[in-house]
């Protein structure tokens, strides 16, 4: 009884050192030199592996950012600047500092604003809705309201709200990867800079109607009017299509056309609300 | 009679509903305006010839084909061009539109307004070929593919049969069978004129067992003309007999191979209206403005159904109105038949050349049920007449394989409806085979580009 025991751990033992050998032999031989950087670069990246910097993931962008001659063309949306820091850090290259960016939502076509002309009842998909036709509302160009952002959303920072039934995005947790925009058929979702204290101004619509159809298909719609364009004294908003567009590096939030425009399209956010002074009859 | 014939695989019965049959075709009168769309046909959309404020006569050539697979356009009535622009389309999105304000129904010069039957037929292939082209003919049965580009198969392919496709066997539509009980032998002339430019060929009119009149009347009508090599198939009745590959596998029991085209098996399928279409452009120098119409469904009363000769650019609206008006119940108004057709987000959109139907349907029949899980029982399998598996086309979609899409030939897909229908558990197969057809589509598409592009480099690398 004993010796079956004993030849058992013999043969065991003698087998696992012999493979161990093997092994260590074969690991040698065969071993793939890679650049010890690519570790240290993903231990610093974020880990989400969302692929908003339009790599498969994050061990896939340090392969990348290591064998790319600068770092002009790979940047880490959800990172930010400091990761990128620290990523030019490891590599001693130099960085291009981005201003963090959002995703905004570049329709207000809420139920109350847009009126629905028409029921849709196939698969819930922006996508597949898109396909078919323009849309439940006399708007073609505004959120389809199934919610393909918010599924395509890594970082749970896109819910639909369901009294307006347009996503909403949470600024605290987008990171700006654009996997939203990639996933809205109508391009509705756009990525802009997020301001100084989060405070932006953008034309919340994105119809290229003529301003009696679109108005007509959305209360809130741009109708191209073009007065926003003519009060903005840093030739930030350009009107093309019939549709005002403000672009967020040269717009210093000054404001005038949202006091300007006649639909209410321009939105200003999370700018400090002034106390009112108060007025006294006296 | 021979024996009914149908096709292999797949296919399912649904009620033919066909109610609007015994209602005589009635021409509509001339709506005051009139939008005629620039996009007519498969292919790229014409470009307009006139000018705003220009006059139009009825038959003038309005727009020139965009491109090779492309279409002329006539003007429906004569007036005056008030405005050309976006306008919107049955779907909802912007199309290119000549606006007419129609003054009266005065026609171009040479066009043949007689009733009399014309049996001679063009020696010309060649000039018969141009007279279709000239006069706008697309293909009438759903997919408005230039009927010249057809008729006229790539050097090297030989046509052996000439399908004429009588089936209809959506529900609800009776327009062809219409055409086939009051205009049988002039369909039969167009279809000897199309078996003249295939280099005569033989000839099949196809129909389905659910119209013996209009196979009597079409019988009739050849037996009196007697055209050699013209012979007529009734059909078993089954959803989609009236698909061009479904046809073909009736018709000559031939099977065209995945990604090819009819004309690899030998064979030409045209519609019954598209016959007719070419009988008027040939022999009357008449181009395509008129087709028939049916408005139908299964919410309005009898005697509210109609079959309409309409022109192209009548507001729908104001066909529904000549009709009696939309019905309080109808839930869903269709363009087209009930499986295939286009749900109308517009009612103000106009007709084509290949509108077909307005279909009142009531929330009964097209609501959609909440879909449930997969059972795994294979109906869907069953009823494709592609010979697909719907079940998982639908869960590789999902999953985003457009490899495994492509494996499964999810591209081969006819949008039929079938897996749809007959579903259990009421999943929108259908919807995400759809978008699965799109991406293996480009892909394949952007994979032929490359190799152009590849050869043409090489071409260039060879000359150096």
């Amino acid at each position: 009884m004993t010796g079956i025991i004993i030849w058992t751990i013999a043969v065991l033992s003698g087998l696992g050192l012999l493979l161990s050998l093997l092994l260590f032999f074969v690991a040698k031989k065969f071993k793939v030199e890679e650049d010890p950087r690519i570790d240290e670069i993903e231990k610093v990246m974020p880990g989400a592996n969302c692929g908003g910097c339009g790599f498969a993931g994050c061990r896939a962008f340090a392969d990348a950012a290591v064998k790319a001659p600068n770092l002009d063309n790979n940047y880490c949306p959800v990172g930010g600047n400091e990761v990128m820091k620290k990523v030019a850090a490891i590599l001693g290259y130099e960085i291009k500092e981005k201003a963090p960016q959002v995703a905004v939502v570049r329709c207000d076509g809420s139920c109350s604003h847009r009126p629905r002309t028409n029921v849709y009842d196939g698969m819930q998909s922006c996508k597949v809705k898109a396909a078919l036709y323009s849309g439940d509302t006399g708007c073609p160009f505004g959120c389809l309201g199934c919610g393909d952002c918010v599924s395509a959303c890594r970082f749970g920072a896109l819910s639909m709200d369901p009294e307006t039934g347009l996503p909403v995005v949470d600024e605290s947790k987008c990171t700006a990867c654009g996997a939203c925009v990639k996933a809205c058929p109508k391009g509705v979702i756009e990525l802009r800079n997020k301001g100084p204290r989060g405070m932006r101004v953008y034309v919340s619509c994105v119809n290229k109607d003529k301003g009696g159809v679109a108005r007509k298909a959305c209360t809130v719609a741009c109708i191209g009017c073009g007065k926003c364009a003519k009060v903005c004294e840093k030739e930030a908003i350009s009107v093309q299509d019939n549709l005002a567009y403000i672009d967020f590096t040269k717009c210093r939030l000054c404001k005038k056309c949202v006091a300007e425009c006649p639909t209410g399209a321009i939105h200003a956010v999370n700018f400090p609300v002034l106390p009112k002074k108060e007025v006294t009859n006296e | 009679m021979s024996k009914k014939i149908t096709f292999a695989i797949g296919g399912i019965h649904p009620a033919d509903s066909k109610f609007a049959s015994h209602r005589p075709i009635e021409v509509l009168p001339l709506p005051p305006v009139m939008y005629v769309s620039m996009a007519q046909h498969l292919g790229a959309p014409a470009k307009p010839t006139v000018a705003v404020g220009d006059k139009v006569k009825t038959g003038q050539v309005i727009a020139e084909p965009g491109g090779f697979i492309s279409a002329f356009v006539h003007s429906p009535a004569s007036g005056t061009v008030k405005s050309i622009g976006p306008r919107k389309d049955l779907a909802g999105n912007d199309m290119t539109h000549i606006e007419i304000a129609v003054e009266g129904d005065e026609w171009a010069e040479g066009i043949d307004l007689s009733d009399t039957l014309v049996t001679q037929i063009p020696e010309d292939r060649l000039e018969i070929l141009k007279k279709i082209q000239n006069c706008g003919v697309v293909g009438l049965g759903g997919a408005t593919f230039p009927t010249h580009v057809k008729l006229n198969p790539a050097p090297g392919s030989i046509a052996e049969c000439l399908i004429i496709n009588g089936a209809e066997c959506e529900p609800f539509l009776t327009s062809d069978c219409r055409i086939m009980l009051e205009r049988p032998r002039e369909i039969i002339v167009g279809a000897a004129i199309m078996q003249k430019v295939l280099g005569g060929c033989r000839c099949v009119i196809g129909i389905e067992e659910n119209k013996p009149e209009a196979i009597r009347a079409m019988s009739e009508a050849l037996a009196e003309l007697g055209y050699a090599g013209i012979g007529i198939s009734v059909l078993k009745k089954k959803y989609p007999q009236g698909g061009e590959k479904q046809l073909i596998s009736a018709v000559m029991g031939r099977e065209v191979a995945s990604g090819g085209l009819p004309i690899s098996v030998g064979a030409v399928v045209q519609n019954v209206a598209t016959a007719l279409a070419v009988y008027d452009a040939v022999q009357k120098n008449r181009p395509l403005l008129t087709n028939t119409l049916t408005v139908t469904g299964d919410c309005i009363p009898e005697d509210r159904m109609h079959n309409y000769l309409f022109r192209i650019g009548m507001p729908l609206s104001y066909i529904a109105e000549q009709a009696g008006g939309v019905p309080e119940n109808a839930a869903k108004i269709v363009s087209g038949g009930p499986m295939m057709g286009k749900a109308v987000a517009n009612l103000d959109a106009c007709t084509v050349k290949g509108s077909s139907s307005i279909l009142y349907l009531s929330a009964k029949a097209t609501k959609r049920k909440a879909a449930q899980n997969c059972i795994r029982c294979g109906r869907c399998a069953d009823a494709c007449p592609m010979g697909l598996e719907p079940f998982l086309l639908n869960r590789l979609y999902k999953a985003g394989d457009v490899d495994g899409l492509e494996k499964n030939a999810a591209q081969d897909c006819i949008e039929c409806g079938c897996c749809l229908y007959s579903c259990p558990a009421h999943i929108p197969l259908l919807d995400s085979i759809r978008m699965a057809k799109g991406q293996v589509m480009g892909v394949i598409r952007a994979r032929a580009a490359a190799a152009k592009a590849a050869a043409e480099a090489a071409k260039v690398e060879e000359k150096k």
